[in-house]
């Protein structure tokens, strides 16, 4: 079964995405603030990680720059989940790595969960 | 203040910029200027004076006596603007603030209510069915309001996004309207699209994102505003490498004495309330900001009880 890793401080967003993502068949693991999402990355080696970029303690885009240097975690596929929109922040993400940039206000959650089968079924 | 403030005092283009004002509406360039045109002015008086009274002391206490005067009233002038514009963009901030915590709960919302109509969690009943809806639309409607707050606060702080780009319009144009077509077709409105042919894919430079963000608002007044049943035309032409699109509808139109304040944050015509009750009035007055920050211009004309037609020009490539 594999597995994604949801970093997101958002607990109610957690929970239906998480919700959904497991009636899909998949494992869902969760981290509420950025160190704990880091570790479990590292620990776990997920099939995919989805990513909110204003989270506690450490933020998106340095958990992302920490993943994508680490040897073990670069490969992962991360999908960023934010409702930030700048251009600069979006650029930043996709220059540091990550498969897309989604604003969570924008899409709906089947949107969501549509292009993560997309990525991790690629 | 040291020598240093006193300098970053005088960045003037940097504080203007942050104020989201062009220099010649920018407190601070207008003092520097007034500051200017004082000194050189007292110089001319204290040659014309020295020139022309007997006592040349009383010549140069006359003119700095007023110089200093100047000063003092052109600094006030200045500071109350200076305020006026740090009250504007404070309440900008705010608003852009605000809008930013308010998405995250309305995010949590909108897919917990997706989660539940979806049937994942178990069928539903035909009444609870109608009473989510109710809470998605409203949801949506919140939605929408804070990405227009957004969008005029970053209008206001000059920090709206521009991304320019070559892409096909009638891509586009194509996808806004099938986009569209459900909703128009709940109100009875058909919408038609009147593009050159020779013009395929029809290929522009400009910022995507922008002009659909205008298109969309445009299109969504014209469907909105349509009594009964109607029919919207999209026009679309190269006018000697300009883009030109008109959006036509037989809707409610606009009074004659609300037209001149249409382009008005927060303004909706009398015609528009008594004809829905939703919308927030900042469709247009975004639309004018953004048209005009890519190069182009946007018009209209209107007929009480026949209908409007809004037309905009850009440059193909800019």
């Amino acid at each position: 079964m594999k597995q994604i890793l949801i970093i997101e401080d958002e607990s109610a967003l957690q929970k239906s995405l998480g919700e959904v993502l497991s009636q899909e068949g998949y494992n869902v693991a969760a981290a509420l603030d950025g160190e704990i999402g880091l570790r479990l990355a590292q620990n776990e080696k997920p099939d995919l990680i989805l990513l909110d970029l204003i989270l506690p303690k450490l933020n998106g885009l340095e958990v992302l720059k920490k993943l994508k240097e680490d040897k073990t975690t670069k490969e992962i596929p991360v999908l960023v989940l934010t409702n930030l929109e700048g251009l600069a922040e979006i650029d930043k993400v996709l220059e540091l790595g990550a498969v897309s940039y989604l604003v969570k206000a924008q899409y709906k959650l089947e949107e969501v969960v549509e292009k993560i089968k997309n990525t991790i079924d690629k | 203040m040291s020598f240093r403030k006193i300098l970053k005092k005088f960045n003037v283009a940097g504080q203007c910029q942050s104020y989201g004002l062009s220099l010649w509406q920018c407190p601070q360039f207008l003092f520097l200027i007034m500051g200017l045109i004082i000194i050189a002015s007292t110089l001319s008086a204290y040659a014309i004076g020295t020139k022309y009274l007997g006592d040349p002391f009383l010549a140069a206490l006359v003119t700095i006596a007023v110089t200093f005067a100047l000063f003092v009233i052109a600094f006030v002038i200045v500071q109350s603007f200076d305020k006026l514009a740090e009250v504007s963009r404070t309440k900008s901030e705010f608003i852009s603030i605000i809008s930013h915590q308010l998405r995250s709960p309305l995010s949590n919302l909108k897919w917990a209510v997706e989660i539940l109509m979806s049937g994942r969690l178990g069928q539903l009943a035909d009444k609870q069915t109608e009473y989510f809806k109710i809470l998605k639309e409203n949801s949506s409607r919140m939605h929408e309001l804070i990405n227009d707050l957004l969008t005029v606060s970053r209008i206001e702080t000059a920090k709206i996004p521009f991304k320019k780009e070559e892409f096909s319009l009638r891509e586009m144009i194509e996808s806004l309207v099938s986009e569209f077509r459900s909703f128009a077709e709940s109100s009875n409105v058909q919408i038609k699209v009147l593009m050159d042919d020779a013009e395929n894919p029809f290929r522009i430079f400009n910022d995507p994102r922008q002009l659909r963000q205008v298109i969309e608002n445009l299109l969504d007044n014209a469907v909105r505003y349509i009594k009964d049943k109607g029919e919207v035309i999209l026009e679309i032409k190269n006018y000697k490498n300009r883009l030109c699109l008109k959006i036509i509808d037989n809707g409610v139109g606009i009074p004659k004495a609300d037209r001149k304040y249409i382009f008005q944050k927060f303004f909706r015509s009398e015609s528009a309330l008594r004809h829905q009750t939703e919308g927030s009035g900042l469709g247009l007055y975004i639309a004018k900001a953004i048209i005009e920050r890519l190069g182009g211009k946007i018009k209209f004309s209107s007929q009480e009880g026949r209908g409007s037609t809004f037309w905009i020009t850009i440059p193909m490539k800019s």
